[in-house]
């Protein structure tokens, strides 16, 4: 897929990584103004990476997701409304108030589930990737992790199993350099995360995390292999987390120049260059407007929703 | 006690938990930290703050995130002769180490017939109350205190939170202390002296006539907000903060229950399987019993997943109001 000289998927990949920025500003600032509960982890500066595994999806495909999973599911086709609204606490949200950020799941789009244990979904993904080889289907599931994911004894099982039943996983590191605080260099003696790949038997790339395409075709080369029967892929796309881990991050453990080389790598504003001609100023104006009145009428529709309601909080605990 | 150990100064629970650290290691080499973010970034509740900056990245090591790994080697240099104290960021995520924990710290002085020893100390961030949903919200206590070989203390102030993990950290065996998050800001009088306190003591926080409430955790303080309400409806409570759960310091409890002839207790943690079962059993099996004039009653928290929405979370664990509810109703019932 060209997402640079084509209009039509230039403009998805642009409308959707302005989606997933401006929905995270928002929550951000909801969090600044008291107005959202918990805890939040942004995933601004990494858009192109979900926006670009997705884009190598296809229906019936399923992702797992992380703790940073705004991204993934938004760009996997999650209803922005049922989004906020889970963020705001409320009775229509995807879970009823009783998730939160983290664990957001949109079954209906593949999503099996944002993740608040770090390589939870690895293993997850694996099972339903081994699910997909019994019933003799073709779809194939893309797991996100981050870079601190790798060093979880939970990473290596998952990977382990997808490879010896070539299961058709793909394995998406999103390397942002840190786990909280530790950083790459401290956290591993490899100097690409992918050479891991090796360890099991399966193909390992990395790209660049901050070019859409680039994310694209790596995976959309894995989904090929996977479809095809050929087992996993390990994915390695390097990026950078603008803001804190979290909300009670200090960002002591990384130079203020850091961030901003980072900043100025802006996959946005990189991506706006490149289809500049392909889609033009008007165009790309209209998909930043778009994304915010998006996020806007999400935000509105929650904040008219009902509170989530104690009154079934112990139903569903265990299925009927 | 010496003069030393009397003299006291307001700390928040954090910073009790940290000079419990600092002296610790000033005091022995053997002693040091491993943990994911406790060094520059200063832990993720803070606790351990600027220990780096006067103890070095040796001794408050930062580890890739990987509890089972953190965790099995902590059981390895508490074997080979250290004292290692692990932090795991949300007890949640002692799920991951759960081998380690139970197959390995906790059973190898038995296995090895008493040969070697594994004095290590797992402190972890516990409880619900911060809208960080299922995952990050337990109250796993129950789990620990069922596995011989463990100990496992709950700290309710910051007096505590610095005398039981000194005490913690003297001990020849595993010992899991779970610090409440919601407490950590919470301040109050902590001694200055380096004084540890005896693991398998009961606190007494309050004597009254009229029914034993028994909390722990965060609950305590609850217990001692709803003390104050009740006092105020002409209802007199002792609460009890058993402090540790294993070893478990039952005769103040069986005591007081013999004296007021009701007992309330309670816990954050979901009923079923709960600690206060085992409390409730204790009770039952004791003297007190003979004295009781009311069915022991259990107050919980839901058998149901911590939920996000804080009316929910809220519903999900008892509050200072609840136990109100509770208090009275037992004590007007019977
Ligand atoms: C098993 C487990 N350990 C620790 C944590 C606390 N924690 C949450 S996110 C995080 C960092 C994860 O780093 P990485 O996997 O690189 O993802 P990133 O945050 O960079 O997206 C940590 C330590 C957790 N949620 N789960």
């Amino acid at each position: 897929m060209d997402l640079i000289g084509d209009a039509g998927p230039a403009r998805e990949a642009l409308l959707t990584m302005w989606t997933i920025r401006r929905f995270e500003e928002a929550v951000d600032d909801l969090f600044a103004r008291g107005l959202m509960h918990g805890t939040m982890h942004l995933s601004i500066g990494q858009e192109a990476v979900p926006v670009g595994a997705c884009l190598a999806l296809s229906e019936g495909d399923y992702i797992t997701s992380t703790h940073r999973g705004h991204g993934h599911c938004i760009a996997r086709g999650a209803r922005l409304d049922e989004m906020m609204a889970e963020l705001l606490a409320k009775e229509t949200g995807y879970c009823r108030g009783r998730g939160g950020s983290m664990h957001i799941a949109d079954v209906a789009t593949g999503n099996l589930g944002a993740n608040g244990i770090v390589a939870g979904g690895v293993p997850i993904a694996a099972g339903a990737g081994l699910a997909v080889r019994m019933r003799g289907g073709q779809e194939v599931v893309v797991s996100f992790f981050g870079d601190g994911a790798v060093n979880e004894g939970a990473w290596h099982e998952g990977v382990n199993l997808a490879a010896i039943w070539d299961l058709p996983v793909v394995f998406v590191c999103e390397n942002n350099h840190y786990g909280m605080s530790m950083s790459v260099s401290r956290a591993f003696r490899v100097k690409q995360l992918s050479e891991r790949a090796t360890a099991y038997g399966i193909p390992g790339v990395t790209v660049d995390g901050n070019d859409p395409q680039a994310v694209h075709d790596a995976v959309a080369d894995a989904v090929a292999r996977a479809r095809a029967g050929e087992g996993p892929t390990l994915v390695e796309a390097t990026t950078y987390r603008w803001k804190g881990h979290s909300k009670s991050d200090k960002n002591l453990y990384r130079t203020r120049e850091e961030i901003e080389q980072w900043r100025e790598r802006d996959p946005i504003a990189r991506f706006e260059q490149r289809v500049a001609n392909t889609l033009g100023e008007q165009e790309i104006q209209a998909c930043r407007n778009e994304a915010r009145e998006r996020v806007r009428a999400a935000i509105r529709a929650a904040n008219a929703a009902p509170d989530a309601s104690a009154d079934s909080l112990t139903e569903a605990v265990y299925a009927k | 006690m010496t003069a030393a150990a009397e003299q006291t100064r307001t700390l928040t629970y954090a910073e009790a938990v940290r000079e419990a650290l600092a002296q610790a290691m000033t005091a022995d080499e053997r002693v040091f930290l491993l943990g994911e973010d406790v060094g520059t970034y200063g832990g993720a509740f803070g606790v351990t703050g600027d220990l780096v900056h006067r103890f070095g990245e040796e001794r408050i090591r930062d580890t890739p995130i990987s509890e089972l790994g953190i965790v099995g080697a902590a059981v390895g240099a508490a074997l080979a002769g250290m004292r290692p104290v692990v932090e795991i960021q949300f007890s949640d995520f002692t799920a991951q180490a759960m081998d380690q924990i139970v197959n390995q710290a906790a059973k190898i002085h038995f296995m090895l017939g008493g040969a070697a020893t594994v004095p290590m100390v797992l402190r972890a961030p516990t409880g619900s109350g911060t809208g960080a949903a299922a995952q990050h919200s337990q109250s796993l206590e129950a789990w620990f205190a069922h596995v011989p070989g463990l100990k496992v203390v709950m700290p309710a102030t910051p007096a505590d939170a610095k005398t039981l993990l000194l005490a913690a950290i003297d001990d020849p065996n595993p010992v899991i202390v779970l610090e409440h998050k919601l407490l950590y800001k919470q301040s109050g009088p902590v001694p200055e002296a380096a004084t540890p306190a005896r693991l398998g003591e009961a606190a007494v926080r309050r004597t009254g006539a009229d029914l034993t409430i028994v909390a722990t955790g965060v609950m305590v303080s609850r217990a001692l907000e709803a003390a104050e309400q009740l006092a105020a409806d002409g209802i007199d409570v002792s609460v009890i903060d058993p402090r540790t759960l294993k070893p478990l310091d039952a005769q103040p409890i069986v005591d007081d229950v013999i004296r007021t002839g009701r007992a309330l207790l309670v816990q954050e943690a979901p009923k079923t399987a709960g600690f206060m079962a085992e409390i409730a059993a204790t009770i039952g099996e004791s003297p007190a019993f003979g004295h009781l004039r009311a069915p022991i009653a259990r107050l919980c928290g839901l058998d149901v997943p911590i939920p996000y929405a804080p009316q929910l979370e809220r519903a999900a664990v008892p509050q200072a109001g609840d136990i109100v509810r509770a208090a009275t109703d037992l004590v007007r019932r019977w």
